[in-house]
């Protein structure tokens, strides 16, 4: 049995690293997050020779610095689990800049092996590289690869396994000078690291003394719980800091940086890279930016394409939902069919099947979503989308890159924030992505629509097109002034760098896109297994449970008895039908009684002497109850409790005649519950997708209670100033 | 005459010769390769002026208005 070898791969973002591991695994991956935190952890198992290897993707980073969480996880990796071997994925066109990794992996003196990918566009760019040259220069084996046709991956495989077996776990740290004025300090620095011994068992010294002079706080923290030599080099590191401020008014971290680019440098002069046509890079992506990020055709043209996508997320998403729905209506049915009536009944039907069934009807949109923002993200125009629309974003303290998930949520009304929170991935800005994903449950999805066209048609009939776009406008504007409201409170901190890559415009791979799309799909369908199950099932009981007394019930039991032996004791058609039609009448006041004295029902009632300050009453305040279950189950919820019976959320006639003639319902209540509506907590499944986007139950439960507070205080607001006004 | 880059037209190219900016923005600066003495050229600006989009050796880069105003450049004449 041959030991199984553990290889890294390290890279860029935007060098191919994520196409290599494709290559290189196959499908057979495992997708996770890192405890803790939300950087993807990607695993997947290759051969070389007789070598069973087992690949780690590290996230793609420019550096080995402590400032991002996917350079701190990279980092930890590669001090922590020290791979048998480390790969790293360049991109050959922009070699200087991608060797800047490479050297820092070597500084830290992880066997590596260099994937020299893209080597076609080098070449086209009329780039030569002497890889055998670089080979020897480095002491690394090189290798040519074009990842996206397969090129060159089983050769790095077999590099790498040759490499681990060579070096058999030994670190061989590169040294490279810091000039005159680093150099003499950093020596002294690692001598007393080496005396003492001081971590030298995870690191080597001279690597160790380095971050301490680039001020690395992550490595200062780790120093201080092992040792006074700690507060040595800290002073250390602050004598040549004032040094250096003092006489060239410069930094330590600056200094190692021109360093360690002086050093690519001098390396890519020794015959390593010939620029052959120099004027001719890029060209053709450069042409195509003339038009995509033109003054007037690329705003138009980027609003085209996010019309697009959400079009065809959401017309194509149809059918397959159409058919999730029905498929999942048709196991509701044959269960109800099955099993006699009673508590077990209702919780297979209500509780599991119409849970879990909510939940699948979202897998065609989040398949479809992601399929388009794989191909707008590998293709290079999403990062276009984040520079043309960043001068808007930023006042609001978010990122070119947060108009996705707003717009996928319902930014144009419609959407959903379930593949809208998740879509929040593309932004690697922290507090940008937690500000937008926490924001982007406000705008107006799919299932809040019905609840407003019910209320729009029966309280401002003749301007439903306006009603319903001054909802919209109102989800905007509540969504940026809430981001920026949060971005100077509880998500404070300055504007993430945005200095950001600008790809190169690329076709995407299909198997590239398959694979990504299917990766969050399966995880979102973990996720139903498991958590929204639970969840749903509890919804279920609060809804169901206590119930109605016994008394209450065999009244009714008695009335409908009576009914049957009518019905029982005459052929009249005009005398069945009013029977008929009161039994009916009769089984809605037992759903009503149920739903009032379920838990909901008497939360709803309880409520009541506060959420008057709004205008609402007790069936509303259940039915609003009832829309943290899910949006749509508002309009069926208030049917229920206004004794209607089944009421088709499509279809909802009598509730809107009932609401009509209600003299306890005016447009301005209407108008304040729909503000309410579209403010207050989101759906479960968003507050789930939340948790794991933004990385704790913290910001879900800050999500449920801030924004039904803000709901409730901006629709108070509304009734009492309409009513001060006169208005209803 | 040292200028800032943020004064610099499209189709300029220019020699970086300092970088002022300190802690996670310095760094993120001259992780991309804005080091004194790497040659940039402004090849864009978004349509509301800002971003601005640089080519260095090899690939583009886009940064802030206000992220621009700490490299300090020359020009280089054609």
């Amino acid at each position: 049995m041959p030991q199984e070898l553990f290889i890294a791969l390290a890279g860029n973002p935007n060098a191919g690293k994520t196409t290599m591991f494709n290559a290189m695994t196959g499908a057979r991956q495992h997708v996770g997050n890192y405890p803790g935190i939300t950087v993807e952890k990607k695993e997947g198992h290759a051969r070389a020779a007789g070598d069973l290897l087992h690949i780690l993707d590290l996230p793609g980073t420019y550096s080995l610095t402590a400032y991002s969480q996917e350079e701190l996880v990279a980092r930890n990796v590669l001090v922590e689990d020290r791979p048998h071997a480390v790969v790293d994925v360049l991109n050959a066109s922009a070699l200087e800049r991608n060797l800047y990794l490479a050297v820092q992996i070597l500084e830290l003196g992880s066997p590596l092996v260099l994937a020299l990918n893209m080597m076609d566009e080098a070449r086209d760019q009329g780039l030569a590289i002497d890889a055998e040259r670089l080979s020897r220069l480095l002491g690394v084996p090189v290798v040519e690869t074009v990842a996206r046709q397969g090129t060159g991956v089983n050769e790095v495989l077999a590099a790498a396994a040759r490499l681990a077996r060579e070096r058999k776990g030994s670190w061989t740290p590169l040294t490279i000078s810091y000039g005159p004025d680093l150099d003499p300090v950093l020596e002294q620095m690692a001598a007393r690291i080496e005396q003492e011994g001081f971590l030298t068992d995870r690191v080597p010294a001279r690597w160790l003394a380095l971050k301490y002079l680039e001020a690395d706080e992550e490595i200062r923290v780790v120093g201080r719980k092992t040792g006074p030599l700690a507060r040595e080099l800290e002073d250390m590191a602050a004598g040549v800091a004032e040094h250096l401020h003092k006489t060239l008014n410069t930094y330590p971290e600056a200094v190692i940086a021109d360093y360690r680019y002086g050093f690519i440098s001098s390396l890519l002069r020794q015959g390593v890279l010939t620029r052959a046509r120099d004027r001719e890079r890029l060209a053709f992506s450069d042409n195509l930016d003339k038009v995509l990020t033109h003054r007037v055709a690329g705003p138009l043209l980027m609003f085209g394409v996010l019309f697009a996508v959400y079009q065809i997320t959401f017309t194509l998403g149809q059918e397959p939902l159409s058919w999730v729905e029905s498929l999942f209506g048709w196991l509701a049915d044959a269960t109800a069919a099955a099993l006699p009536d009673g508590p077990l009944k209702s919780l297979l039907v209500s509780g599991v099947i119409d849970g879990v069934g909510g939940v699948f009807s979202f897998v065609p949109l989040i398949m479809i979503i992601f399929f388009l923002i794989a191909f707008l993200e590998d293709s290079g125009y999403m990062a276009r989308v984040a520079y043309m629309l960043d001068r808007v974003f930023r006042i609001f303290g978010l990122h070119g890159c947060s108009v996705m998930p707003l717009i996928v949520s319902g930014g144009i009304a419609g959407g959903c924030a379930v593949p809208g929170v998740m879509a929040s991935r593309t932004l690697r800005s922290p507090r940008e992505k937690l500000a937008t994903l926490l924001v982007a449950p406000f705008m107006t999805c799919g299932a809040k629509l019905p609840v407003f066209i019910l209320l729009i048609a029966v309280f401002f009939p003749g301007s439903e097109a306006v009603a319903l776009f001054a909802t919209t406008v109102a989800a905007w504007a509540a969504a940026l002034l809430v981001a920026r409201l949060l971005r100077s409170t509880v998500i404070s901190g300055p504007a993430t760098p945005f200095v950001m890559e600008l790809p190169p415009y690329r076709l995407p791979t299909l198997r590239g896109m398959c694979i990504h799309t299917w990766e969050r799909t399966w995880q979102y369908m973990k996720k139903a297994g498991t958590v929204i199950l639970a969840i749903s099932i509890l919804i279920w009981a609060a809804m169901t449970f206590p119930g109605p007394s016994a008394v209450d019930l065999a009244r009714i039991d008695n009335q409908v008895a009576a009914l049957q032996s009518q019905a029982a004791n005459t052929a009249d058609p005009a005398a069945l039908a009013r029977i008929a039609a009161e039994q009916g009448s009769l089984e809605a006041q037992r759903a009503e009684l149920a739903l009032r004295s379920s838990l909901a029902g008497k939360l709803g009632v309880a409520l009541e002497g506060v959420t008057s300050l709004a205008g609402f009453e007790w069936r509303t305040n259940i039915a609003l109850v009832g829309g943290v279950a899910a949006k749509e189950v508002i309009v069926s919820t208030l049917g229920t409790a206004y004794s209607l019976g089944e009421v088709d959320p499509e279809n909802a006639a009598p509730l809107q005649a009932r609401l009509g003639s209600d003299p306890a319902w005016s447009p301005l209540k209407a108008a304040a519950l729909m503000l309410f509506i579209l403010l207050y907590a989101p759906c479960f499944v968003t507050l789930v997708a939340i948790r794991s986007e933004a990385g704790s139950w913290k910001w879900a439960a800050f999500s449920l209670i801030f924004n039904t507070a803000l709901a409730f205080s901006l629709a108070v607001a509304v009734y009492q100033g309409g009513r001060a006004l006169g208005l209803g | 005459m040292p200028m800032s880059l943020r004064a610099l037209a499209k189709g300029q190219r220019a020699r970086i010769v300092t970088v002022s900016a300190s802690a996670e923005l310095g760094r993120r600066i001259r992780d991309m390769g804005l080091v004194p003495g790497a040659q940039i050229e402004v090849v864009g600006r978004a349509p509301l002026k800002d971003p601005v989009a640089l080519r260095l050796a090899g690939f583009t880069l886009s940064l802030r208005n206000n992220e621009a105003d700490f490299i300090a450049v020359e020009v280089l004449e054609d």
